[in-house]
């Protein structure tokens, strides 16, 4: 282990800037979000949540995938280029990368998509363990550690001294690559770093949502679920925004369109919303005509489909970014609850 | 709180009503949902407190399909928003039971997380029945006490006022929480030079997720289908793009609810990056104010607004053009 005094990340980051593209959360007009790093940026290592997860890196909201380019009779197509160079993620936190864990069972399946798949042999993980958990968060239900985020490399700030562990190769590379900067970690570091997790472990056990119980969700409960009358009161205060699906770190559907430039096409892709009337949208019409539809859909996915499809594994990782973002305080705990409380009526 | 429980429970039982608008307990201590509620039994989690933020007047809308009589809770700012609604047609005032709620100014977690407040285990202070002053915060990292008004939410420190415009009774006690000009954001706007608010602005707005939120939760956003929603045009704008969120998006909704829009700050409040989106609309309430004379939307069901009408004393549009 190895350790940087908080003071000197600044320089840390520009090491690293120096050689490839470097996103971490990045405080702008009061709200931080991941963003690219450069001289003067206000790096907000301190915020537990970013308002978006981070997914964006390897998944952005919307990028484009070819280019249609008409010239008198002439049309050439250009294919947007796939990620080369390496980029470093820094501060992305365990449930987040554990969302990346979800986003790979879905794009790095066959057939593999080439966009996400570059980005992600591109790109270094650096998760920072949670300091201060709080209320919404409940990663521990799905098995996350808050206090050990699986990464490239971990770090963990305490007292102003961040404390750094390669743990894959890319890990060890980037550690190498900024060796100047860092100092050997003696054992009495170590017992810090040992502290603070346990510090982690006993804010975590005391969290509201803790011992949230995911009995009778799994791969097998489609018919029974989908079928409960709970959702039809469930939904209601629902406003059919995408808040929900866009701060998600596992949401993963996306929609491809056209964008008229004048003297061709552009086809892009982007971050799609099941809470939209024109989700699922096909040539024959939509499956989902209601609000009602659209709202189950979101945690049948999440919490039936997706484990039913992925040997149980859940497409959420707690982070509880709905919890706080959510317009109408609807959110997938309350789901859970409501059929703990309701689940047996019919 | 119990005096609302009481009353929704009578009316449900002698058929005025067949259902209530209102909140349902959450399961932390900021975060109730709104709910409808068809039986005195459910009535038990009904709740109503400083975080319903939450207008209900839009949800009049759907209720307004339904058979029978909503008994609807609206705060003093809500109702403008239901005038406005009855104005435009969107409601039906004969399919609503209207008790004006009191209200001592509405709460804004987000303020709190701005304070460094985390890991909230309750809040106390925030009942209809206290005196809203201080709030008293539970955390797993010590407790705090704040001053209520830290953590209202921006509209009510402009607050219009705690007459309700329309109802059929009140219960609760209200109070005007009033504590800055509501034009003052709007004024230190335009002392800005062109190159300064464009970046104010692009600042801002380059935060949007395009999450679509501030358009779901806006009662004066009632059209059936969002042109940028529609499929069949070019219009439909799905992707996050910063260029289109900065100069179109936010301000072409802006005008499309100018004149119409009573500031009830629903915009703001549900804004998951924290975008100050009812500058806008009041910038255009502040320049109406001063072309056509001054005028609250939703003030009253019957007037007609000031871009709906026309008179020959109306301001020339040259005028506007030359003011830039």
């Amino acid at each position: 282990m190895y350790k940087i005094e908080k003071e000197n990340l600044e320089a840390l980051f520009r090491k690293i800037a120096e050689s490839q593209d470097l996103i971490l959360p990045i405080k702008k007009a009061g709200q931080t979000n991941f963003g690219l790093w450069n001289e003067g940026e206000e790096a907000d290592l301190d915020t537990l949540k970013t308002v978006k997860s981070g997914k964006d890196a390897f998944f952005p909201q919307s990028e484009t995938l070819y280019t249609c380019v008409r010239d008198g009779k002439k049309l050439t197509v250009e294919p947007e280029e796939l990620r080369s160079s390496p980029f470093v993620v820094f501060g992305m936190k365990a449930c987040d990368v554990k969302g990346m864990e979800v986003l790979d069972k879905v794009f790095l399946a066959d057939p593999i998509d080439t966009f996400y798949a570059a980005r992600r042999d591109h790109g270094t993980i650096v998760a920072m363990a949670c300091h201060e958990p709080e209320e919404s968060c409940f990663c521990k239900v799905f098995g996350t550690d808050a206090a050990d985020p699986a990464a490239d490399v971990a770090v963990w700030m305490v007292e102003g001294t961040l404390y750094w562990k390669a743990i894959s190769e890319k890990g060890q590379a980037l550690t190498e690559a900024v060796k100047d900067l860092l100092t050997d970690a003696d054992a009495s570091d170590e017992a810090k770093v040992s502290a603070e997790k346990e510090a982690i472990h006993n804010i975590v056990e005391q969290l509201p949502y803790t011992h949230l119980s995911l009995e009778g969700w799994d791969g097998n409960a489609t018919d029974e679920k989908f079928n409960s009358p709970v959702w039809e009161t469930l939904y209601k205060p629902c406003l059919a925004c995408g808040t929900c699906t866009f701060v998600c770190p596992t949401c993963q559907c996306y929609d491809i369109k056209d964008y008229d430039t004048g003297h061709g096409v552009k086809r892009y892709r982007c971050w799609d919303s099941c809470m939209y009337s024109d989700f699922t949208m096909m040539a024959h019409g939509n499956n989902r005509t209601s609000q009602m539809q659209r709202f189950r859909q979101r945690f049948m996915h999440k919490l039936v489909y997706f484990p039913a499809n992925n040997n149980g594994m859940y497409s959420c990782v707690g982070c509880g970014r709905c919890v706080e973002k959510c317009p109408s305080s609807l959110n997938i705990v309350k789901v859970i609850k409501a059929f703990e409380k309701h689940g047996g009526e019919k | 709180m119990q005096e609302l429980i009481t009353r929704a429970k009578e009316l449900l039982a002698d058929g005025t009503v067949v259902r209530v608008l209102g909140w349902k307990a959450g399961d932390l201590s900021y975060n109730p949902e709104a709910a409808y509620f068809e039986t005195a039994e459910s009535l038990d989690e009904f709740v109503y407190n400083g975080f319903c933020g939450q207008n209900l007047s839009k949800m009049m809308i759907e209720a307004s399909k339904l058979e029978g009589k909503t008994l609807v809770c609206l705060k003093p700012c809500d109702t403008y928003s239901f005038n406005q609604l009855i104005k435009e047609h969107r409601v039906d005032r004969e399919k609503a039971y209207i008790i004006g709620v009191g209200c001592k100014g509405k709460l804004n977690v987000e303020k709190l997380r701005e304070m460094g407040i985390k890991g909230i285990k309750s809040i106390s202070g925030a009942e209809l029945t206290d005196a809203c002053e201080e709030l008293h915060i539970s955390t797993i990292y010590g407790d705090k006490t704040v001053a209520y008004k830290e953590a209202m939410l921006e509209r009510c420190h402009v607050c219009k006022g705690k007459e309700h415009m329309i109802y059929d009774e009140i219960i609760g006690e209200s109070k005007d929480t009033k504590d800055a000009d509501r034009f003052a954001e709007v004024e230190k706007i335009e002392k800005m030079s062109p190159e300064e608010r464009f970046a104010f602005f692009q600042k801002e707005l380059s935060k949007c997720i395009r999450c679509n939120a501030c358009r779901n939760a806006c009662p004066a956003c009632s059209c059936r289908k969002c042109v940028f929603d529609s499929t069949k045009f070019d219009s439909a704008q799905k992707a996050n793009v910063d260029s289109f969120e900065e100069k179109m998006f936010h301000i072409i909704r802006a005008f499309h609810v100018a004149g119409r829009c009573t500031d009830c700050g629903e915009c703001s409040r549900v804004c998951p990056q924290g975008i100050p989106l009812h500058l806008f609309n009041r910038k255009f309430i502040k320049d109406i104010d001063t072309f056509y004379g001054e005028y609250q939307a939703g003030a009253d069901d019957q007037s007609k607004g000031p871009l709906t009408s026309f008179t020959f004393d109306d301001v020339e549009p040259g005028v506007v053009a030359e003011r830039g």
